[in-house]
């Protein structure tokens, strides 16, 4: 499900272009988008069409006690998958661990890099940190 | 190597041919393509000028050739603005003394060139771009010069990805952009130089207006209409020792890394978090720069929540209600003093914070580039919500002297998408008043109105609209 983490009135439309399932909504230009979650696949596409880095994946589905988040990423080193880095929350707080799954570069540069996580933190993780193995 | 940025998660940095540029004597290495600011400051050399009364060192400050801290003697030139020259094999340059010396006769090549056009652009950026594009998809012979050596104002140096309209410019990096536009620009017929500032305006049967070109070239204008779009310049901040080399304008550490990559410093400190110290925060993140937090004055963020919360993320705080004291160091940055500010915007003693940092970004707010248009007589207004003085305007962008427009930052700061729409307004304006193709100049004229209209329909469009309003009730009055 993706997860719009964006809530000022920024005069923005590409979410709404970029979804197929037309899961994303915006009632005006400026207004803020809303997911429609029935319609959402959890595909991904927006992760990387939003400019402001606001939009992440969670896939509460995945195992009992892991859950998947897809973050947009523009650092260096991109991840590699199977690598551990440090899950931080919203304020860059080493959380607990994330292991890549997935690594999605995207011709502009920006990585969708989805990485597994303790199920509790599905909600809190929004970047990595430091690489741990 | 120094400082140069070799490997980046967005940019790729295509590095001309080596030369040897030669300071003082003292040969320095340097690649072709890049500035004599870049390449010495990628060297170590971090101080281009002394100030004149109390011989403190300088670094650059703006890095676009508006602040006059980088001047130096280039090829016996004395006075050149050393962060918009590019480098040459063999080229000599010098600190100068003082104010610098004149070139004895014969030391200095000069040409000279006249010009006659319908419309004449000044700056190159968004907003002179798209107006210089539109008007001359229109049929309108267009002459555009910019004092940078390319063009593309502040897009060329915009890693992130633009917010918008996706009929539009939505979720293109500022760096495409500026390609897109000088791919447009080269399919037009519109005459356009670099390395060329103007001057000065003078009293003609048209607008007769000086550019001086490459520093030895000097270049008479003739126009029937003049866009001035030449944006804006950095706001400084009073501190002690705010003039220490390592103390930048955001936009100049932006032109540096991303422009010519070369790693402005190892430790940061920005100042002010509107989106313009958001945004660089994460650039310098993005050039490897450990950036130890941003402090911003107001009681809350400024810019969008959408890019604090990129830095948030990666653990930088944010300090509201913060600014900066005072800096130190010997003949460079080496320590931020940091102090709380209550409501009243006064410090509170005891709450200081030194901050070991070699980098201080200030992205404090910027004034519009008028001179120009003070100078040619354009009547003016102090609109504080546009940033500063002002030409004042009318919704067409027509200064109070007749055929002579603003567009982009110079007619208040905005930001890319207005400042290229406004562009297009004028283009289509000038078409109009030089009697081409009516219908199609009314058709973008029209189309560009509306899709402003839509850009400032956000509340925190508000402040900016309330400006603009001001500045065409203003030009009503005057006219």
């Amino acid at each position: 499900m993706a997860v719009i983490e964006c809530i000022q009135n920024i005069p923005c439309d590409p979410c709404a272009y970029i979804c197929k399932f037309e899961a994303i909504r915006k009632s005006s230009f400026v207004n803020p988008p809303v997911v429609d979650y029935d319609k959402c696949t959890g595909c991904g596409e927006c992760v990387a069409a939003c400019p402001g880095l606001a939009i992440f994946v969670v896939n509460l589905k995945y195992k009992n006690d892991k859950a998947l988040v897809t973050i947009p990423y523009e650092l260096l080193p991109t991840p590699k998958r199977g690598e551990i880095y440090e899950a931080l929350d919203r304020e860059g707080k080493p959380v607990g661990e994330a292991r890549i799954i997935g690594v999605k570069k995207v011709k502009d540069g920006t990585a969708v890099v989805t990485m597994a996580v303790e199920k509790r933190l599905a909600m809190i993780v929004r970047s990595i940190g430091r690489k741990l193995k | 190597m120094g400082s140069r940025i070799w490997k980046h998660p967005i940019l790729k940095f295509e590095r001309g041919k080596p030369v040897s540029i030669y300071l003082n004597g003292k040969k320095i290495r340097a690649y072709e393509g890049e500035t004599i600011v870049a390449a010495l400051y990628a060297s170590g050399v971090k101080s281009y000028s002394r100030s004149v009364r109390y011989d403190r060192p300088r670094g650059f400050f703006c890095g676009i050739g508006k602040c006059s801290s980088c001047l130096m003697r280039v090829n016996n030139v004395p006075r050149v603005r050393t962060c918009i020259t590019l480098v040459e094999d063999g080229m000599k340059i010098e600190y100068e003394k003082g104010r610098g010396e004149s070139p004895v006769a014969g030391e200095v090549e000069v040409k000279e060139e006249k010009v006659d056009t319908d419309l004449l652009v000044i700056g190159g950026g968004p907003a002179g771009l798209s107006a210089t594009i539109t008007a001359a998809n229109l049929g309108v012979d267009v002459f555009i010069v910019d004092e940078n050596p390319q063009p593309g104002g502040q897009l060329i140096k915009q890693t992130h990805k633009f917010f918008g309209s996706k009929h539009n410019y939505a979720d293109i990096r500022g760096i495409e952009i500026a390609r897109t536009l000088l791919r447009d620009l080269r399919e037009t017929n519109a005459k356009w130089i670099v390395n060329a500032s103007a001057i000065g305006y003078y009293e003609g049967k048209k607008h007769l207006l000086a550019v001086v070109q490459d520093n030895s070239k000097l270049i008479e204008v003739s126009a029937d209409k003049v866009v001035v779009s030449t944006g804006a310049r950095e706001n400084m901040l009073l501190f002690p020792n705010n003039d220490l080399p390592g103390i930048y304008g955001a936009g100049g550490v932006q032109t540096l890394m991303n422009v010519y990559g070369i790693k402005p410093g190892n430790d940061a400190l920005v100042v002010g978090a509107g989106n313009v110290g958001l945004i660089v925060g994460y650039q310098l993140i993005q050039a490897g720069v450990n950036v130890k937090m941003l402090v911003e004055a107001m009681p809350k963020i400024g810019g969008y929540v959408v890019h604090a919360a990129k830095l948030r993320r990666l653990g930088v705080p944010i300090l509201t209600r913060h600014t900066i004291k005072a800096a130190s160091g010997k003949d460079h940055v080496e320590e931020a003093t940091i102090v709380e500010l209550n409501e009243n915007w006064q410090q509170i003693e005891g709450t200081e914070e030194h901050v070991n940092v070699d980098l201080i970004c200030l992205a404090v707010g910027l004034t519009p580039s008028s001179e120009l248009l003070f100078q040619a007589g354009c009547k003016q207004a102090y609109i504080p919500e546009l940033g500063g003085s002002v030409a004042i305007h009318n919704e067409d962008l027509e200064t109070t002297l007749n055929g002579m427009y603003v567009a982009g930052d110079v007619s208040g700061i905005e930001e890319a998408d207005t400042a290229m729409m406004e562009g297009r307004i004028t283009g289509a304006n000038v078409a109009i008043a030089v009697g081409k193709d009516r219908a199609k100049a009314e058709k973008i004229r029209e189309e560009s109105f509306k899709h402003l209209e839509a850009l400032r329909a956000s509340p925190f469009s508000e402040r900016v609209l309330k400006g603009k309003k001001k500045a065409w009730d203003f030009w009503r009055e005057m006219k």
